[in-house]
């Protein structure tokens, strides 16, 4: 609070961000490089206190904010293993990619929101960004259908421009009718824990050649059979990340909670040896927004944008968000750079932002996901449950030695891959992977 | 150590850095909570903030001490007041 009433009689700001996480640090930097005053504010005790996510970032997104990340920002592991799983209850089928390439230009790494956020905001005040945390912004202040300020437990702030970066929960963009109340369908809740382990057994157990190597695990499959989610390992410098997804709607048909999930996918075969005599540090949650395209709220009014979580920006599909975050607000950044110079905050220049956000990757690979979720959740038993059991028996079949002939036990499970479904339900999954086909691939 | 992996939730809870204010930040109706007749509060919760207080399953009672802020709850039900705690209050994720 301190922060603010010193600046009390002071100008007001060009533009006030509402939210230190990644997008809203983004936006405030782009504005502050452009001699903007700008305003951030954070209702956690420090950066980063109230944020979570499952726990890798993307470098092109962040090059283009802070160029100077790799060499400075407290960054965890480079992930050089990609792993995916697809899983049974005593069973896996999994592929990894490892890359080993040097100076690969995108990478992806592992960060702790803490430390990075930290980071970010300290660059972020280098270039003139004023931060406030343990500010709470209560309301927008609204006057002749323009947003002029915003209102905290103490006092009124007034900026031509708010940015709106509160995250999934936006209470702001839903109290100024930018976006209607969430549905179950729309969220997903995430649950994960934090392991400590010495680094050295991270090497071995992930199979990675030093201390700055990193590895991912993305699982399909078990504990999700019957209800969509998806499971998560990914690896820090010390410590181990490991959680889950789960579509909040299907949640609410099982009796399991949450934190049940991240126990059976804790006790799987394949991961219990990995978090082995780690110690808990920490348990988390988050909700991640899955509306997807057809949820993007309306991104902007007079005087105001919506970024990052709070825009509902994330590609569930491929496991992205902070990367869309930080361009979303960069983007709202431009835009109200744009409005300042012309000294028009009104809809007219800030529809600007809308056409930057549809112009780029963000728009164009949520339009491109955006029936894939409903898709799997229509044909739920297929593809959670039928086809992960089939490519493990297939799997199993064929590094078994029976002493049956090939010719026979291939026959076999051909004959007990059609015999368990019908050829209805084959032509059903087979016209969803081709809607799924077409809507990446036809505009 | 292993047996740390099914540990309940209240001992995880123990591990995160929470500051509690006196009064909660959550607030329910239990006139209405006492129709409720599919209370999602009580499994969407990633931290058993909903509980009933007994086995006539009519009281919720809300431990708003282990609320992580995810809202998972206010999205399943329309009739908690739900809001962020006060500043100073809440969680501090320390790694995130």
């Amino acid at each position: 609070m301190k922060y603010l009433s010193s600046l009390k009689n002071k100008p007001e700001f060009d533009v006030i961000v509402v939210g230190a996480g990644p997008s809203g640090v983004s936006a405030a930097i782009t504005l502050a490089q452009a001699d903007k005053k700008v305003l951030l504010i954070e209702r956690g005790d420090y950066p980063g206190s109230k944020n979570m996510y499952g726990g890798v970032m993307y470098s092109h997104a962040i090059n283009e904010i802070f160029p100077n990340f790799l060499d400075e920002a407290p960054i965890e592991r480079i992930i050089r293993k990609h792993n995916y799983s697809v899983m049974l209850e005593n069973e896996s089928s999994n592929i990894c990619y490892s890359g080993n390439i040097k100076n690969d230009k995108n990478i992806s790494f592992t960060a702790l929101r803490s430390k990075f956020d930290k980071w970010c905001i300290e660059q972020a005040q280098k270039k003139g960004v004023i931060y406030a945390p343990r500010t709470l912004v209560k309301n927008l202040i609204v006057k002749d259908n323009f947003v002029v300020g915003v209102k905290t437990e103490i006092e009124e702030i007034y900026a031509p421009i708010t940015i709106i970066a509160d995250g999934v929960n936006s209470l702001l963009s839903k109290e100024i009718g930018l976006r209607e109340d969430i549905e179950p369908k729309d969220v997903a809740i995430s649950v994960k824990e934090v392991y400590k382990l010495n680094q050295n057994t991270i090497n071995e157990r992930f199979n990675l050649l030093s201390d700055d190597d990193g590895a991912m695990i993305e699982c399909l499959g078990y504990p999700f059979n019957e209800i969509l989610g998806l499971s998560f390992v990914y690896t820090n410098k010390d410590s181990i990340a490991i959680g889950v997804g789960i579509s909040l709607d299907e949640l609410t048909k099982t009796s399991l909670r949450p934190y049940d999930y991240l126990d059976l996918f804790k006790n799987h075969p394949n991961i219990k040896p990995l978090i082995k005599d780690g110690e808990l540090i920490e348990y988390s949650a988050h909700l991640i927004p899955e509306g997807g395209y057809k949820k993007i709220p309306e991104l902007f009014t007079n005087g105001a944008m919506v970024v990052g979580d709070a825009a509902m920006l994330v590609n569930n599909v491929n496991f992205e968000g902070t990367n869309l975050a930080l361009i979303s607000g960069h983007l709202a950044a431009k835009t109200a750079i744009i409005a300042l110079d012309c000294n028009d905050s009104s809809k007219n220049t800030l529809k600007l932002y809308q056409k930057f956000i549809k112009e780029s990757f963000i728009y164009q690979d949520l339009k491109s996901f955006k029936d894939i979720m409903n898709y799997v959740k229509k044909r739920k038993q297929s593809f959670l449950d039928f086809y992960p059991k089939e490519l493990n028996l297939f799997l199993k079949t064929f590094v078994e030695a029976n002493g049956i002939a090939k010719r026979k036990v291939y026959l076999n499970f051909i004959l007990q891959f059609l015999k368990s479904r019908s050829i209805i339900e084959l032509f059903k999954d087979f016209f969803t992977f081709v809607k799924i086909f077409l809507g990446v691939f036809i505009k | 150590m292993n047996e740390n992996i099914n540990l309940p939730i209240e001992t995880r809870l123990y591990k995160t850095k929470i500051i509690n204010d006196e009064k909660s930040h959550l607030i329910v109706d239990n006139e209405i909570c006492a129709k409720c007749k599919n209370p999602l509060c009580t499994i969407v919760c990633p931290a058993n903030v909903y509980k009933f207080q007994d086995e006539t399953k009519k009281v919720i009672m809300v431990n708003y001490e282990n609320c992580l802020e995810c809202g998972a709850c206010k999205i399943c039900c329309k009739h908690i007041k739900w809001n962020y705690p006060e500043v100073r209050y809440g969680v501090n994720y320390k790694f995130g």
